[in-house]
């Protein structure tokens, strides 16, 4: 089946199979930041941006995203860089297997909520384990990123 | 994983009904159940082209199309602040954000989860659904038909002024419930329902005196339990869940009659 789609705004044309899913297309293509960790819907390891929302690409049809534009965190390299500073700050990255999906959806966090609180926030982030830590020190980092993104 | 021979976008929903006719056939809805298992489909039908991810809000009702996400009713503010943010506390323990801009409402109703949160709040409202072929039926009566090859397009929910409340019980956070409950109230009619038993979810539905008292909440609240059948699972014995369905159900009609708030 012939799909064209944008993986972080650079085009891809393919014939894939219909049952293709997202996540082997998006790693057959070299995007190896996207992990399979549960491939049950539930680890959030596998989150990408489809236009700007985040879905998990281990349950989604390659068809399905024709004509629309994914990103990774290929895609988002300055904004992943600058909030894993604050990550790497606070010692919350451990074996890092679970950050490219925690990444991403905290990044459409900060898109979608204004001023959240720490309630809001852990909320926004319950569908994304980390099987190392407690998340308190990704917790801090979020709240300090954010404070220093709204002084900006 | 299921695998896929054939996928068709219709372009109206007579192919997706013609189509939906034959058993190998199955509707892509966010396909996060349907993933779990092993089906070999012939004709994956998506219905995404047909414009029924839209919520509608008029003077009388609200209507959600059926490829609605969980997420688009979770943060929907006609809906959310016409049922005091019924949807919203029915929806956000399921999972994660990322899941619920993918999972439907139409998937969720259609397939009459046992586990399901949503179906649960829905019952307790004056709700209908638009099948194609079956035309607009209460959501009660739908409830309990089989399962067929029809369609569910979409989901009308009428604004009848009634109070609603939602509380669920899960093991861990985001898990799947050990139960669900959703009250509402109009005059002197209370919907009681409970859900994820782990049967489908089920009505109840009692009159009481306008300022009903401890002792009448007591007596409707044993009465619903000794009538309805709690299954015992992995997640949960049979006796667990009706000690759980006596404090859910008391924490719905606390929050409409005092507006109490109760961590849900």
């Amino acid at each position: 089946m012939q799909v064209k789609l944008w993986i972080n705004n650079k085009e891809f044309s393919d014939d894939i199979s219909p049952d293709t899913i997202l996540l082997d297309y998006l790693r057959s293509k070299g995007f190896l930041s996207v992990k399979r960790g549960c491939n049950t819907s539930n680890c959030g390891l596998c989150t990408v941006l489809l236009e700007g929302k985040p879905i998990l690409s281990c349950s989604t049809l390659a068809v399905r995203v024709s004509g629309l534009h994914i990103t990774t965190i290929e895609g988002l390299e300055k904004e992943a860089e600058e909030f894993g500073g604050f990550l790497a700050d606070e010692g919350a990255e451990q074996c890092g297997f679970c950050s490219p999906g925690f990444i991403m959806s905290v990044l459409a966090m900060k898109n979608e909520l204004k001023n959240p609180t720490e309630d809001e926030i852990k909320k926004y982030l319950e569908g994304n384990l980390c099987r190392c830590s407690g998340y308190m020190g990704q917790l801090r980092s979020i709240k300090k990123y954010l404070d220093v993104k709204r002084e900006a | 994983m299921f695998t896929i021979d054939k996928y068709i976008v219709v372009d109206s929903l007579k192919q997706a009904y013609e189509l939906n006719q034959s058993k190998r056939n199955t509707i892509i809805g966010g396909m996060l159940w349907l993933k779990m298992g092993r089906k070999n489909i012939g004709t994956a039908i998506d219905l995404t082209s047909l414009n029924l991810n839209k919520i509608e809000e008029s003077e009388e009702s609200f209507k959600i199309g059926c490829m609605s996400t969980l997420r688009d009713i979770e943060v929907h503010n006609g809906l959310n602040s016409y049922f005091n943010g019924l949807f919203s506390k029915s929806v956000e323990h399921i999972v994660g954000v990322q899941m619920r801009n993918m999972a439907t409402v139409g998937g969720s109703v259609y397939s009459k989860f046992g586990f399901s949160d949503i179906l649960t709040s829905l019952l307790s409202l004056n709700c209908y659904v638009e099948l194609y072929k079956g035309g607009t039926i209460t959501l009660k009566e739908y409830v309990e038909m089989p399962l067929n090859n029809d369609i569910l397009v979409s989901i009308i929910i009428m604004k009848d002024k009634r109070n609603a409340s939602y509380s669920s019980h899960r093991i861990s956070s985001t898990d799947l419930p050990v139960l669900t409950c959703a009250v509402s109230n109009i005059e002197k009619q209370w919907n009681i329902v409970l859900g994820a038993r782990p049967m489908k979810a089920k009505l109840t539905q009692f009159t009481l005196n306008e300022k009903p008292n401890e002792e009448n909440i007591k007596s409707m609240i044993s009465n619903i339990i000794d009538s309805t059948s709690f299954g015992t699972n992995y997640r949960g014995s049979e006796k667990y869940r009706q000690i759980l369905a006596d404090v859910l159900i008391r924490r719905n009609i606390e929050e409409i009659l005092h507006g109490g708030k109760y961590a849900s």
